[in-house]
């Protein structure tokens, strides 16, 4: 039973790492960058979330509307602003342009909310938990709600991108900016739905994070960014399949290694089995092979 | 196809010729500035007009100007993104400590100390720069960034459960994990995630100046040298390299390897700077500083870099009367100077301002003229 | 060539534009340049990044005592200032010299354990008297004769909490959850397992996790499933939300018994503070307290921060209060040598020299540079501290 507990807060971590991978990789299959700000948007959308329902008054499920319209904002604010005058300049320029605005973001927030760390209230709060076998394995709503999140999220991405028109413009741009152009996609517009949607899934993320792990803090973002940054890798950056699956399983890893290995090390055990992955298949699981023409 | 590698070839070829000249120039103004350097910072502590605060600073500057150097030849020559440079630094930061408590509990002769346990850390950085190096060849591009960045928060969190005590025979303890029981604190030498305690501080600005020099020395002849070359020409080209019968994968694990060493006695110097050194301060955070670094002072220019550390350590301390906007506005000039450096049309439109101003600017735009062949085609 | 220079103008074009729009926006930079008449007390805390909430109190608690007793004074006797220095030793070093450039007298600080280290070893040289408020770590005051600490060190914290368990509550079956990579957490559980271990019983559970880590799940099961009816929590109140918050998630109810950093509990905005009932905890300042000094300081405060004072913030007015009680003793003016006052306040603080403020009453120190006060023993009862019994 124990076994079967920590395997569905396994999934529900990683779900919530998939979903924030998600932004990551879209961001880096369309614009080809690292944007190491998207964790901090997750805390940004936490932060609205929280002041719309306690401040303001919001009803949950209003104030994380609320708060994925801000994020979606803040996204494409930060690409027009941030990292358009550097597009196609090279990655490193961009790379440290992003954690600029990363540090932006942490000490904005800082200033406006301050350092005491707040406790979010979750979203499915009175919401009894699921309990089965006879009380021996319990799930709790947040658990569930997370793994459905992200199975809908998933489902609903995977068809967007291969359906509708300007998911395909989106694909179009990924696979090559130039030709894309030529067919008469616009390839500004493409990126910048790119950044909404990545944003307005954090706050997302953000939320469905907070609900299990209440701490609200200005550096709430960096190390689940970090983490999400590594599953996208894990599982082949540029992928969404990849990302689910990256996602997916270093939350399993994470929790395993700390109920059965040891708490300290659980993230050096995540990290050391990126490499791993990474030393058997250096594109990540699910990542194309990058051809090189001479 | 052919013809392209032909093409990169000769370029190659009349690059390194430009090289010969710009080598000179640049090792002339990298020594220089750290021997001026040198020279008006001691002067103005000894009459008084240097306060504490940036006399304090002193070897932290080195220490990161160092750093920023050797990252510069994994980043600027080698040409790959290193995350995890502060995971070197703690590699050799906790080794020498250790080395120094070991040696010191034998022998007083500081400058003694200082060197063994400098040559130690290099030593201990080197062969984790050789371990994690491995992996990293198959790798490429923002796959091997990730993979550096790994393995700084791996050498993080390993270093938060390790722990080292000297008893009062001299005798070191170890243990994994779990604190190491029935010593005194004082023969603590490192605590898990409390880090080092009790260090004795032998650090000095000589010192921190003499690190710089070496890692300059080392880290230029090494770009003009015939392996700095190939180095190089992979970066540039790595199929054209591999076409001429570079070794790609030995040449990289070299430049990767020395950066790894060098900072490993940076961070040497900087834990034999203070009485205590926790962990935590080599996490994402100093990776990242340490590449700021680097980009702001140009990729690839040793003596840039030199100067990006020093300024960026030196101005949040300068600006410490604004408080809570201090690091606020550290981002937000971090932002501001990226686009301004790197978007096409601000450049021009800065460069076109600034030799208005510039006194040297008919000498300086020959050369510059001269010179942007080259570097474009390098880019 | 060329390059990198533009590349340094637009850096200092840069800073130049967003400092002076800072200090247009924000100047409220306070002058640590006073009259000569006053005793500069300087502090060093985290007043930017994860921990800012200690340095902040620290800054504030300070600063109100400083403003009361200036008041009272009828002039500025003392002035205070509090640079940030992140919780990281260099950035303390910097910032502690930044003090001494501004002509601090005495040192009040550094905030956190790590900085302190570091800075007080320069302290330790320059001959600058330090009482810090909060940095509890054994290797602050260490060696060095004229640093003390107004706060328990952390192993007489851990000390304490094993005497009160096996004292009162002789059958517990005792888990830890602690922070191993906080000093102060892993600092106070080293000397609490082995003070409990001498009475000849065992640990049931020992369980770690990173500070900033939120989730507990492993931790709390594992106490669950060793059946541990007691959990020490050494740990600041942040984590031990997260404990509790996920012990009422499996349904696990044991007595969980905290150290002083788990005050601020009950002020966690957001927190359900009925999560919080049976706690019990070893604290020498609660905000909740009845007696006339607390209640004045609570209040005060709030008026000027618009927040509850926590024990960071009684700690830093304790401090100021003692220095400057102390010094009136030594007889000295403020236009002393540093060494001189150095000496005197050591003479003072170790010749018997008796404080009683809002963390404890008669506080004395010994050579070693700590303190000797009692802790009391409380239980959270419907959201308040309740002394037990």
């Amino acid at each position: 039973m124990n076994f079967l507990t920590n395997l569905i807060s396994g999934l529900s971590l990683g779900s919530v790492y998939a979903i924030i991978a998600l932004g990551y990789t879209m961001v880096y299959g369309i614009s080809k960058m690292l944007n190491f700000a998207h964790g901090d948007v997750i805390m940004i959308g936490g932060y609205m979330s929280f002041i719309m329902s306690m401040y303001v008054g919001m009803n949950a499920w209003i104030a994380l509307l609320v708060a994925i319209i801000v994020c979606t904002v803040l996204g494409i604010t930060i690409e027009r602003l941030a990292y358009r005058p550097l597009r196609g300049t090279g990655s490193l320029a961009v790379l440290i342009t992003a954690i600029g605005v990363s540090y932006f973001l942490q000490n904005i927030a800082l200033l406006i909310w301050g350092a005491n760390p707040k406790m979010f209230t979750s979203l499915f709060k009175g919401m009894g938990a699921l309990k089965l076998a006879g009380g021996q394995l319990t799930i709790t709503p947040e658990s569930l709600f997370t793994i459905l999140a992200n199975i809908a999220i998933m489902i609903g991405l995977t068809l967007f991108v291969s359906k509708t028109k300007a998911g395909k413009a989106m694909r179009a741009v990924s696979e090559d900016n130039g030709a894309a152009q030529l067919m008469g996609i616009n390839v500004n517009q493409s990126i910048s739905l790119t950044f909404a949607i990545g944003s307005g899934l954090a706050a997302v993320a953000g939320v469905l994070m907070l609900s299990a792990y209440p701490v609200l803090m200005p550096t709430t973002g960096a190390m689940p960014g970090i983490k999400a940054f590594t599953a996208a890798v894990f599982g082949g950056i540029g992928s969404i399949p990849g990302a689910m699956i990256g996602g997916l399983i270093l939350g399993i890893i994470e929790i395993f290694s700390r109920a059965y290995i040891s708490t300290e090390l659980s993230d050096a055990i995540v990290f050391a089995c990126l490499i791993l992955v990474l030393l058997v298949k250096p594109t990540g699981l699910l990542g194309k092979k990058i051809s090189e023409k001479v | 196809m052919a013809d392209r590698i032909l093409k990169s070839i000769s370029t190659r070829g009349l690059k390194n010729a430009v090289r010969g000249s710009q080598y000179k120039r640049e090792a002339l103004i990298s020594y220089g500035i750290l021997i001026v350097g040198y020279i008006l910072l001691q002067l103005g502590a000894a009459t008084g007009m240097i306060g504490h605060n940036l006399q304090g600073q002193f070897v932290p500057i080195c220490v990161y100007a160092s750093l920023a150097v050797s990252l510069n030849l994994v980043v600027g020559i080698s040409g790959e993104l290193s995350l995890g440079h502060a995971g070197f630094m703690a590699v050799g930061a906790f080794s020498g400590i250790l080395v120094s408590r070991i040696i010191g509990f034998h022998m007083g002769a500081e400058p003694v100390i200082l060197v063994i346990s400098m040559l130690v850390a290099a030593f201990m950085a080197a062969i984790a720069g050789f371990i994690i190096g491995i992996p990293i060849l198959g790798l490429r591009g923002d796959y091997l960034a990730i993979v550096t960045l790994a393995f700084g928060e791996i050498i993080r969190n390993l270093m938060n459960v390790i722990y080292f005590g000297l008893d009062d025979k001299g005798h070191l303890k170890f243990a994994f994990n779990h604190p190491i029981e029935g010593i005194e604190n004082s023969q603590r030498v490192i605590t898990g995630a409390i880090g080092a305690t009790g260090t004795k501080t032998m650090a000095n600005f000589t010192w921190g100046i003499l690190l710089c020099l070496f890692t300059v020395f080392i880290v230029l002849n090494m770009k003009n040298s015939k392996q700095g070359r190939a180095i190089m020409s992979i970066r540039d080209n790595r199929i054209a390299g591999e076409s001429i019968g570079l070794d790609v994968r030995k040449y990289k694990l070299m430049a990767f390897v020395v950066s790894a060493a060098l900072a490993g006695m940076a961070g040497c110097l900087f834990g034999l700077n203070y009485s205590t050194l926790a962990p935590v301060k080599f996490n994402f955070n100093t990776s990242v500083l340490i590449l700021v670094f680097v980009v702001l002072g140009g990729v690839g220019n040793i003596w840039g870099g030199i100067i990006a550390a020093a300024l960026l350590t030196i101005l949040p301390e300068a600006f410490r009367q604004f408080a809570d906007y201090r690091m606020l506005t550290y981002a937000v000039v971090l932002i501001l100077v990226m686009i301004g450096t790197y978007n096409p049309t601000i450049k021009s439109r800065i460069n076109a301002m600034w030799s208005k101003i510039n006194p040297m600017k008919n000498k300086d735009k020959k050369k510059s003229s001269k010179n942007k062949k080259t570097g474009k085609e390098a880019a | 060539m060329k390059k990198t220079w533009t590349k340094f103008a637009v850096v200092a074009m840069s800073f130049m534009m967003v400092f002076a729009l800072a200090a247009c926006g924000g100047g409220s930079s306070d002058s640590g340049d006073a009259g000569s008449t006053a005793l500069k007390l300087g502090n060093t805390g985290p007043l930017t990044g994860p921990a800012a909430i200690y340095g902040n109190a620290v800054k504030n608690g300070g600063q109100l005592a400083v403003d009361e007793i200036n008041a009272a004074a009828g002039s500025e006797v003392l002035a205070w200032q509090a640079e940030d220095d992140e919780a990281d030793g260099e950035k303390a070093v910097n910032a502690y010299n930044k003090l001494m450039d501004d002509g601090m007298q005495v040192f009040v600080g550094s905030t956190t354990s790590g900085s302190a280290v570091a800075a007080t070893e320069k302290a330790f040289e320059d001959r600058v008297f330090t009482l810090t408020p909060s940095a509890s770590q054994v290797a602050v005051t260490e060696g060095k004769d004229n640093v003390f600490q107004l706060c328990f060190s952390d192993p007489n914290q851990g000390v304490a909490a094993a005497k009160y368990i096996v004292d009162n509550m002789p059958d517990a079956k005792v888990g830890v959850i602690y922070n191993n990579d906080s000093d102060y957490s892993s600092g106070i559980y080293a000397k609490f397992k082995e003070e409990y271990e001498k009475s000849g019983k065992k640990l049931v559970a020992e369980e770690a996790s990173a500070e900033a880590n939120t989730d507990y799940q492993a931790q709390v099961n594992s106490m669950k499933n060793a059946g541990a009816d007691l959990v020490f929590l050494p740990t600041y109140y942040t984590p031990a939300s997260n404990v509790l918050i996920q012990a009422d998630k499996v349904d696990y109810t044991p007595t969980f018994f905290g150290v002083d950093g788990m005050d601020g509990i009950l002020t966690l905005e957001g927190f359900d503070t009925k999560l919080a009932d049976g706690v019990m905890l070893l604290t020498p300042f609660i905000a909740s307290a009845e007696d006339e000094a607390t209640q004045k300081f609570v209040k005060a405060y709030k008026d000027a921060y618009g927040e509850e004072p926590n024990q960071f913030a009684a700690d830093a007015y304790d401090c100021v209060y003692a220095v400057y009680n102390a010094f009136q003793e030594t007889g000295l003016d403020a236009s002393a040598a540093n060494d001189e006052i150095c000496d005197a306040l050591v003479k003072a603080f170790t010749g018997g020299f008796k404080y009683s403020g809002l963390t404890g009453a008669d506080m004395q120190w010994n050579e070693a540079g700590e303190v000797n006060k009692t802790p009391n023993a409380m239980v959270i009862k419907n959201g308040v501290y309740e002394p037990v019994k």
